[in-house]
């Protein structure tokens, strides 16, 4: 009786400490997802950014200035042409990256 | 006594007389008692806990570990038809401070702080200073400058998050985008015609923190949070920018007051573009004045003119009164009607039909609108949409101005029929050229990119009308025609010019309203473009050559982003002077 008693208490004691430690793990990867959970975020907050500046930096207004007035280039007429004098411009110049 | 029988004999511990001694028996029934009492007093206790009281004490508990955390959810993004940004949040902070605590601040760390803000010190003494609890130092702070404030650990002062909203594509797209407010409210444009589904909802979830802040378990319900739709707008902003860099270009070289210009596929109905000017920068809202915020092609009306005499012609084409190319006199260029005098700009002999149209007389519009019932005229714009508003959603539709025909005399009558005495907003012209277009049917104009359904119109005008007043129309661009210059070289196009006087006060001033409204290709119409140039002064005022160059800019160009094959012969004069083709 009293032996079985001690065994009872036993497993007792060791589940006991099998809560606790599982709950400490279980604490500790919530908190590694919470990470990166927060990571994901911010890898989310960071593209709507980098977004926003592809945006900024892709603007027509912008496009079309650069390709005017540091790639010299323009419009063709309705039939492809270009007027000749502007071609030979070209080579001379340094071309964007 | 006792001791002497312990030394007497051994017994056993049960048998031992100690314990066989009597008591009297009111003591063992009092202790008794009192323990009895004890315990009840401990059961009434955990009762009073656990089940009266058991609410207050549960939430005392969580107040001590639990938190409420909100998670925040950001505003949808506005895009074009090719997902291009015209409108995003990002995150920022608002620094905030309770001024009773942040006054205790070392003046090193206040000039620190304002530095960081880009304050002077005696604005942030300013705001730090005042009796409240709670005081913004400053919103809309970047991230980056809100991360370095933190780091100094300032007594006294937080951080909350919010949004800002960014446009890259500026005062651009400013009209039909919008603004909205420091609080994500549409102002607005789509922002606020779209707030209900831009709009993000905040969630919540209650947590467990631990004793270095950290969340180490979630319990209770959990409440996600909800990020607002994305609005995927029908706007290309290639042809957007088209229309706006033309548009501005027109106004400043005839030096007019403003101007609006819109271009509309006609299959859908879908608004490819829509510009005006003035206009503003939705990123820095400063110094703004209502004729800037003002989207013109939506929210003003005007009396179009000419442009109107397309449809007039199609009525009579369509109850068979006249055919293409019935003769109507038009000598002397003068039409009395009752005490009043309408007249040509250029006095004309006899024109076709057709011709009315592509040399624009008054007088030739005039005898054709007055074989008809003031009635079945009214029925006629009612249908293409004059005279109510064009249902966009869009904050501040105006219905135009269309009188009941019962109270129209025969001049109004007369005046309407070349587009004045009515007065409707561009959007409004440019959605009943959408008729020529599309054979007839009128569609509904769409702000939203729709998904290549095929659209069904109402049908106003027959094929074989529309088909003739198309004619009409490409007529009016050929050299003989009011407006040359709206050609498109490569493409067969149609319009009409406008050309009208502004009421002011009630009377017709000197001042006008240049217009032009085309279709193209008119082989298989697919665009339809409307510019108005308000108040041109340099020079020319006529709609053909204020409004016409920039129309075959606005048009040509889209028809070639679009990738619309041409459809005009190529001409031998062309075709040699290509040899020197690159």
């Amino acid at each position: 009786m009293v032996r079985f008693n001690m065994i009872l208490l036993l497993t007792v004691v060791i589940c006991a400490l099998g809560v606790v430690t599982s709950q400490h793990r279980g604490r500790k990867l919530f908190q590694d997802l919470e990470q990166e959970q927060e990571r994901a975020r911010q890898l989310d907050v960071e593209y709507g950014q980098l977004q926003l500046e592809m945006s900024t930096w892709a603007t027509h207004p912008r496009v079309e200035k650069i390709a005017r007035e540091r790639l010299h280039m323009m419009a063709p007429d309705a039939f492809g042409r270009v007027p000749q004098q502007q071609v030979a411009v070209l080579p001379s110049k340094k071309g964007a990256r | 006594m006792v001791v002497r029988r312990r030394q007497q004999r051994g017994h056993r511990f049960t048998e031992s007389p100690v314990l066989q001694l009597a008591l009297q028996g009111w003591r063992s029934r009092s202790v008794a008692l009192l323990l009895m009492g004890a315990f009840l007093t401990l059961v009434g206790r955990g009762f009073y806990l656990q089940v009266i009281n058991n609410d207050f004490l549960q939430e005392k508990g969580d107040s001590r570990y639990r938190r409420d955390i909100e998670v925040s959810a950001s505003r949808g993004k506005i895009t074009d038809r090719n997902g291009d940004m015209l409108a995003v949040s990002t995150p920022m902070r608002a620094v905030w401070a309770i001024p009773g605590d942040a006054r205790a601040m070392p003046v090193a760390q206040k000039r620190q702080l304002a530095a960081l803000l880009d304050m002077s010190p005696k604005e942030l003494d300013g705001k730090i200073g005042s009796e409240k609890t709670f005081v913004y130092v400053k919103r809309q702070v970047p991230p980056e400058t809100a991360e370095r404030i933190a780091a100094l650990k300032l007594p006294g002062v937080h951080q909350e998050k919010e949004y800002r909203r960014y446009y890259p594509t500026g005062d651009m797209t400013a009209h039909i985008v919008g603004f909205t407010g420091v609080d994500d409210k549409g102002l607005e444009g789509v922002e606020l015609a779209f707030q209900n589904s831009l709009l993000g909802h905040s969630g919540s979830r209650s947590v467990i923190k631990d004793r270095r802040g950290q969340i180490v378990e979630d319990v209770g319900a959990l409440k996600p949070p909800m990020d607002g739709k994305d609005v995927r707008l029908a706007l290309d902003s290639k042809i957007q920018y088209l229309a706006y860099s033309q548009l501005k270009a027109a106004i400043e070289s005839n030096n007019a007051k403003a101007g609006g210009a819109i271009v509309i596929d006609a299959r859908t109905g879908e608004i490819l573009a829509l510009a005006n000017w003035p206009t503003y920068n939705p990123n820095n809202r400063q110094h703004l004045s209502g004729a800037q915020l003002r989207n013109r092609a939506i929210t003003d009306t005007f009396e179009p003119g000419s442009v109107m005499k397309p449809f007039t012609a199609a009525l009579s084409l369509e109850r068979g009164k006249v055919h293409f190319n019935t003769v109507i006199n038009c000598a002397p260029g003068r039409i009395t009607i009752g005490s009043a005098t309408i007249s040509d700009a250029h006095p004309h002999g006899a024109l076709t039909v057709a011709q009315i149209i592509q040399k624009s007389s008054n007088v030739g519009t005039v005898k054709m609108a007055l074989a008809f019932p003031a009635k079945e005229m009214w029925e006629m714009f009612d249908s293409v949409g004059f005279g109510q508003a064009p249902n966009l959603g869009f904050p501040g539709e105006v219905n135009g101005r269309l009188r009941p025909w019962k109270n129209w005399r025969p001049i109004e009558q007369a005046t309407m029929s070349y587009g004045h005495g009515i007065s409707i907003s561009l959007v409004q012209l440019a959605r009943a050229y959408t008729v020529f277009a599309r054979d007839g049917e009128l569609v509904p104009l769409s702000l939203v990119r729709l998904d290549d359904t095929p659209v069904h119109g109402v049908r106003i005008f027959s094929p074989q009308t529309t088909r003739e007043v198309r004619a009409m129309l490409e007529m009016a661009v050929q050299p003989e025609g009011t407006a040359p210059k709206a050609r498109v070289p490569g493409y067969r196009v149609g319009g009409k010019t406008g050309t009208a006087y502004k009421v002011e006060g009630g009377v017709y001033a000197k001042k006008y309203v240049a217009s032009f409204v085309g279709v193209a290709p008119i082989s298989d119409p697919r665009l339809v473009v409307a510019v108005m140039i308000d108040e041109p002064t340099g020079g020319a005022h006529y709609g053909g050559d204020v409004a016409g160059p920039a129309f075959s800019q606005i048009m040509g160009g889209a028809l070639r982003t679009m990738g619309i094959p041409p459809d005009a012969p190529i001409q031998v004069a062309d075709a040699v002077a290509g040899k020197g083709r690159l």
